[in-house]
Formats: C-alpha cells, structure tokens, sequence
C-alpha cells in the first residue's frame, strides 16, 4: 500500500480517526489536512475559558496533537474538491499552492463553519466563535471593555458568550428570536428554566425579537464599525460588540460534484461509511440512527470522538473484508454558563412528556427526564452531572418513562 | 512519507498504574464516572473523589478510555 489514509479536518473528530487508526494497527501514511494553521484544539473552552480570559491557547491544544502517531500534519491546507473516481483529494494551502493528494482511505471530518449574520462580513466589532482566531479576535474587543456586548442567539454558544461576559463585569443584551430560549431542544418550560439564568446573572434577556439590521458607522479609513443593533420589535440597542451565535453550517463545499450524498451533512450509512473507502466524522456526518429512529447529525463534543473512532475502525474493517460496526452511541453534551452546568443526554423534542425528577428548577438544580410513547428519550440536568451520568446508562440501554423516574428516586 | 509505529504498542503492561486527577481542572462532568465507577464518583458535593487511586490491571482499557473522554483532560494515568 503506498497512498495514505487523508483525513480532512484535524479537529477532535479527525484527530481521534487518526489516532484510532494508529491503536488500532494501520502502519501506512496517514495525511491529516486543515485549513486552520493552529495546532489541533479543543473547541469548548472557545466560547467559556478562552474568552473570559481564564486560559491562553496554549491551553487548549489537544493531547493527541502531542502524541507521536507519525502523522503527516498538514495545517493551513484545505480541500477544494474529492474525486472518488480518481481517489483524490483537490487542497490548497495558506500561501495559494494548489496539489492532489491520492488516497487509500479518507474520513471526511470537515466539520461546520458559524452562520454569519447577512451584512455584517467585514465590520468591525461584530464576531462569531468557531474557531481559535474567532475567540481570540472576540476576547480582545472584550478586553478593551465595551459598554455593552449584544448577543444574537440564545443558544448553547450565545449562552456561554453571554455568561463569559458577565464574568468580566461587562453588560450584555441576549437576543432570542423564539420566544423561549432552546424550545427546540428542551421544550418550552425547561427552556424557559434556562432563560431564568441569564435574567438572574444579569443578563437583559430580550425574547421573540429578531434583528432587523446593525447600526454601522463608518470610520477615517472607510471601514464600518459596529454602534448597535436594531431589532424587529422597533427597539435599538447601543452595542460596541455584537457576538452572532445563530448556529452553524456543514463544510461540504468541498464535496459538491463529489457524487456523495450530501444533505445537511455527509449521509453515511449506520456504519458511517460514505462511499467505498470514504467516512465521515463529526459535525459533518449524518446517519440513520436506530435508536431514535431519524437521521442524525449530532453536534456534540463527544460524539466527534466517538465518530472519529467508529470511523477509522469503519475504514480498517473495510480494509480487512469484514463488516463495520454501527454507529449508535446516544448524545450527550454539556454547557457550563455561570455557575451552572446544563448536561443534556439523549434527544428529547418540545412535544415530549417530561417530569422534574429530582431537586428544584427554582433553585437551578434538577434533573429533567423526558419520554416519548412512554419510552425513556432524555436526561436534562442543571448541576447533577452525577445523576445525568447514571440515568445516562437507562437511554444506551433501553428504558420505559416510567421505570427512568422510578430509578431517578433512588438516586 | 512518515511512517511510525504507535509507540504505546510498545510500553510494558502490567505496571502498577496510578490515578492522578487534576483537580484545578476538573469540572465534575461525570464522565469517568459513567465509563469506570469502580475508580471515580462525583458525590452530591459535586466534587470528584478517586476510590482507587491504584486500580487493578483489568482495568486499563476503561481508565484509559476515561483519560480519552474526560472533557478537560484531567485525567492521567502514572505507571510506578
């Protein structure tokens, strides 16, 4: 075998592919590529440490970046087109050299970019955090002490944003265009549970409103700065930094043309195999999953490892005429905002039942469990990691609503 | 072309192995708890205590998979 395995995207979901594949007997070449030129980091110190200052990057580098796994690390370089005929990755690195890279093996771990706000490319004041040179950029107009920090979005990273800037001392307006915060995810009266926190730090918390257009001024030089933000509901907020926090979109743009399925994410089978000798990873996959019986592509910080192991084990077992394993594992994320941690397992939609299982929303310290058809499909908990990690256990293997609240007594 | 074997292929098993937590970085996630509740417990405090701070050899493969998966890389193993 002389080509190597090419992993795009030398995030936590690539660089555990990689690492897999090197545990797990793969000798050859392995080439991981990333348009980002930092070493690999972690990202969710992004929108909480790095941000409020705590921690400098050094810090966040991933401990598989220190490992010695004899990887081809190729950072500033990124895809621009796959040819699965050919079996060639198309990359173009920071300084413009365009090269072809063949391939035995690739993983697609390409991950997700921030959706951006119409308008607002190229003015000052206004950010997004994604990635490392987006928190720095962020935690710099913050360090310089704005009067007041506009958050648009009241998700998971709108939420941490916010909370990091109130750890500075500095006044924020989070802007939600729903009018409960995470209604999506955790239905109305959780999401509205979560809203509290804010209001309670200090937070003006302003629901229902989306935003019209940002109030720009133009500078000496010609450039637009960022003064404020006008919002549909006729008010304007004055704001020296605007941080947009309205989601993300799937790099795929590299794989059009490709022939891959690509349908909010790269579609995989339940084994994450995209194509014959082709997986994908992170962010970016998207599969069938039979425990919750829908597609999904799942966002998560530990799914990325988990992906990226199923992945390279994905390619090895190709390699070895043998079946792949199923990719299944149940979601779980966590957000720390303020002095609170909000974990989350499982997959739980706004018409589930639920029920308050343990401690009080009142004092922000409960455990949520919620089920469908009376089938345990979630587990929420503020400040209970240790509870959230037990009945954890009840979604991987299997429980009825019922029976998960009995247990959740015992606890 | 660079070509290295996985050098952990190579260390010597059957050391004794020690827990080391840092607890300026832990956060009580629970996660190794979920993996190896043998080994770690977040108690009703929050806190992360290590009931065995020597586990046995058997329990390698989970305490490194909780090494892997601690969110804030807290987690180290120590061969004595």
């Amino acid at each position: 075998m002389s080509n190597p395995v090419v992993i795009v995207g030398a995030s936590l979901a690539g660089m555990n592919a990689a690492r897999t594949l090197r545990l797990e007997g793969h000798d050859g070449p392995i080439v991981v590529l990333d348009g980002d030129s930092h070493r690999p980091y972690d990202r969710p110190p992004l929108s909480k440490q790095i941000l409020s200052g705590e921690w400098d990057p050094e810090r966040i580098v991933l401990a598989i970046a220190n490992e010695d796994l004899g990887l081809d690390m190729r950072l500033g370089v990124r895809a621009t087109g796959l040819s699965l005929a050919d079996r060639t990755v198309e990359t173009i690195s920071s300084d413009g050299t365009e090269a072809t890279l063949a391939f035995d093996g690739l993983v697609i771990a390409s991950g997700a970019a921030a959706r951006r706000l119409p308008g607002s490319d190229g003015v000052a004041g206004v950010h997004v955090v994604r990635t490392l040179d987006d928190s720095m950029a962020l935690r710099s107009d913050l360090e310089a002490g704005p009067g007041r920090v506009v958050v648009i979005g009241a998700g998971f990273i709108g939420s941490e944003v916010a909370s990091a800037c109130r750890k500075r001392g500095l006044e924020v307006t989070l802007v939600e265009a729903m009018p409960v915060p995470l209604e999506r995810i955790l239905g109305a009266e959780m999401g509205a549970v979560c809203g509290r926190v804010h209001v309670e730090n200090g937070v003006d918390l302003r629901l229902g409103t989306g935003v019209d257009h940002l109030e720009t001024v133009t500078e000496s030089d010609g450039s637009q700065r960022v003064v404020g933000v006008a919002l549909t509901d006729g008010t304007t907020v004055a704001a020296e930094v605007v941080v947009v926090g309205i989601g993300v979109s799937v790099n795929t743009g590299w794989l059009d043309g490709s022939g891959l399925d690509l349908e909010n994410g790269v579609v995989c089978d339940n084994t994450l195999l995209a194509a014959p000798g082709v997986v994908a990873a992170g962010d970016i996959a998207r599969y069938p999953s039979e425990r919750f019986g829908e597609m999904l592509r799942v966002e998560h910080w530990e799914h990325a490892i988990a992906g990226g192991e199923a992945a390279a084990r994905r390619l090895l077992a190709e390699k070895r005429g043998e079946p792949g394993a199923i990719f299944d594992p149940v979601p779980w994320f966590w957000s720390d905002q303020y002095d609170r941690k909000i974990q989350l397992a499982g997959r739980p939609a706004p018409t589930d039942d639920f029920a308050v299982v343990h401690g009080s929303t009142d004092e922000f310290r409960f455990v949520t469990l919620y089920g469908r058809e009376g089938r345990l499909v979630g587990v929420l908990g503020m400040n209970r990691p240790r509870h959230v990690i037990q009945l954890r256990g009840l979604l991987e293997t299997g429980s009825s609503f019922d029976d998960a609240c009995a247990k959740a007594a015992e606890l | 072309m660079i070509v290295s074997l996985w050098p952990a292929a190579e260390t010597e098993k059957g050391t004794d192995m020690r827990v080391v937590v840092d607890f300026d970085l832990c956060e009580s996630n629970a996660v190794c708890m979920g993996i190896a509740p043998e080994i770690f417990e977040v108690r009703d405090d929050d806190f992360l205590y290590v009931l065995d701070e020597n586990p046995p050899e058997s329990m390698r493969a989970k305490l490194e998979e909780s090494v892997q998966r601690c969110p804030k890389q807290a987690i180290s193993i120590v061969e004595d």
